[in-house]
């Protein structure tokens, strides 16, 4: 099954990190999609950018209304995904576990819907 | 004997031992428990209108089987686009080869753990499993647990929903985890116990009965994991506590506490039980909660033997209990444990320490101690006020009718 793995943080975090631990930050997600490659699970991940560069749009009555901003204001926001194959839940809980981002914040973790 | 009540019989006996095992092992790879339990109650629903007619199977386990097999084949194959037909093929082989083989295998506690995991909602948990691994319905659950059968209902929809489109596993979890999740486990099991243990007249027959099943849940447990001291504890807590059940009323159906039962009302078969489980447990020097609690009945038993119960014991096993749980329910119980041992005073004074925590306000045995304790020493108004309290958080009747007795006792 599929999993896709949202991760939720606190994007004000990052511009205040020392280069240093930015550094360390971004090895530990390299650590973490080696080793998701290695055990043949990884599907696919992005980083994203953050939410000041959101842009929110809805279609009603044939019209396209476009506001500027993510969709929920919320302090901590979605700021990267992983999608990967695994047999069952306990294996995606297991793999969120080991996510950096489930310390940095929260790892969200839903099947995807399969067609 | 007609035909006819020997096939229901029969189809009940066998409901009884088999429902949980025959669910599990349907929905062990699709995990779809609903449509797994539709196939089987259609399965024994053929059963008594066959059974009567043709006489009863040798097999009745292997019967069902071969029915709620092809049922629920049909129904998997009607939601196909939910499921891949490689999928549905490799569930029809395998179903089809076990139940070819003689013996079912038991894949009950996957099942259990699958109910009781932690993605699932605490709360629901326990009816889960109630519903999954021994087929009670809707209905009694609910009047069980004090919900409306259609929120119930809901719920447990709700539930086995997630269980098929989450993928959560019916299996035993690894190794290094079972522990861990054991626990809860565990706990939905000694949840369903104590909504059972409330009706302690035994009038509400689902709540009753629902004290028996968890004991039967628990025995599932331990006979399949007997290597899990916890499991094993939670037992003996179970076995201790329903062996007290008639006790707890007398014959006018008045209230009776723990320290005035007459042990020639306790089930001693049940006692003896639980003595010997828990000796296997401690055998396996992990401590645990429920050892700790079934511990703690065991050192209350003793009165039968030696004219009371060990109290130095019971202090040093609820210390215990409290440094792992940091439960204010143990808190309260420790504190009238050292009252037998260090005096009202001192029990009082460690009663203080934790009625800061705001889960006591509403608990009716601290307010009961605390009032019991005053009156000891002397503290009359304060102990009336605390019995006022105590009286007005009780639901059930014969419990409150005790403590305005011990109200009325302080004037005199």
């Amino acid at each position: 099954m599929q999993y896709l793995l949202s991760i939720y943080s606190d994007e004000s975090v990052w511009p205040t990190m020392t280069e240093e631990q930015k550094k360390q930050g971004y090895a530990a997600y390299m650590a973490y999609t080696e080793a998701l490659k290695q055990a043949g699970t990884f599907v696919g991940s992005n980083r994203l950018q953050p939410t000041s560069t959101a842009t929110t749009v809805r279609s009603t009555n044939g019209k396209s209304q476009v506001l500027d901003g993510p969709y929920a204001d919320t302090k901590e926001q979605l700021g990267g995904y992983f999608l990967i194959d695994v047999p069952n839940l306990d294996a995606a809980i297991s793999w969120a576990a080991r996510c950096p981002g489930s310390q940095h914040g929260v790892v969200e973790v839903r099947p995807v819907w399969s067609m | 004997m007609s035909e006819c009540v020997q096939a229901r019989d029969l189809a009940e006996q066998v409901a009884r031992r088999s429902y949980g095992k025959l669910v599990a092992f349907l929905a062990a790879r699709t995990r779809d428990v609903a449509a797994a339990e539709d196939a089987l109650a259609e399965a024994f629903a053929a059963a008594l209108r066959d059974w009567p007619a043709n006489g009863c199977p040798q097999n009745a386990e292997g019967w069902l089987m071969t029915v709620a097999r092809r049922k629920f084949l049909d129904g998997v194959r009607g939601r196909s686009r939910e499921v891949s037909t490689d999928e549905m093929e490799e569930t029809a082989i395998a179903i089809s080869t076990a139940a070819e083989a003689t013996e079912i295998p038991d894949r009950r506690l996957g099942l259990m753990f699958a109910c009781a995991h932690p993605a699932i909602d605490a709360a629901i948990r326990a009816p889960l499993m109630l519903q999954a691994v021994l087929g009670l319905d809707a209905v009694q659950i609910a009047s069980a647990f004090l919900v409306s059968p259609a929120t119930m209902s809901q719920r447990l929809v709700r539930a086995k929903n997630k269980i098929r489109q989450a993928g959560i596993p019916l299996d035993i979890p690894e190794r290094s985890e079972v522990r861990s999740r054991l626990d809860t486990v565990l706990d939905a099991i000694y949840a369903a116990f104590a909504e059972g243990w409330i009706d302690a007249s035994g009038t509400d027959v689902a709540r009753r009965d629902l004290a028996e099943e968890a004991i039967y849940l628990g025995r599932i447990v331990s006979e399949l994991l007997p290597n899990e001291p916890e499991g094993l504890g939670l037992l003996a807590l179970m076995l201790h506590a329903e062996a007290r059940r008639s006790a707890r009323r007398n014959t006018e159906g008045e209230y009776v506490p723990l320290a005035l039962q007459s042990p020639s009302q306790w089930n001693w078969t049940m006692i003896a039980e639980a003595e010997s489980l828990l000796v296997r447990a401690s055998a396996m020097n992990i401590v645990g909660r429920y050892q700790l609690e079934a511990a703690i009945q065991s050192a209350h038993v003793a009165r039968a033997r030696i004219g009371t119960s060990d109290w130095p014991a019971l202090v040093q096993l609820y210390d215990a209990l409290l440094a792992l749980s940091h439960s204010p329910v143990a808190a309260v119980n420790r504190a009238l444990a050292i009252a037998e041992v260090k005096g009202a005073s001192a029990a009082l004074a460690e009663l203080d320490e934790v009625a800061r925590d705001p889960r006591l306000g509403e608990y009716q045995p601290y307010w009961a101690a605390r009032a019991e304790l005053l009156a000891r020493t002397g503290e009359r108004e304060e102990a009336r006020h605390a019995y006022d309290i105590a009286i007005g958080l009780e639901r059930d009747p014969p419990v409150r009718r005790f403590l305005e007795q011990r109200r009325i006792l302080i004037d005199d």
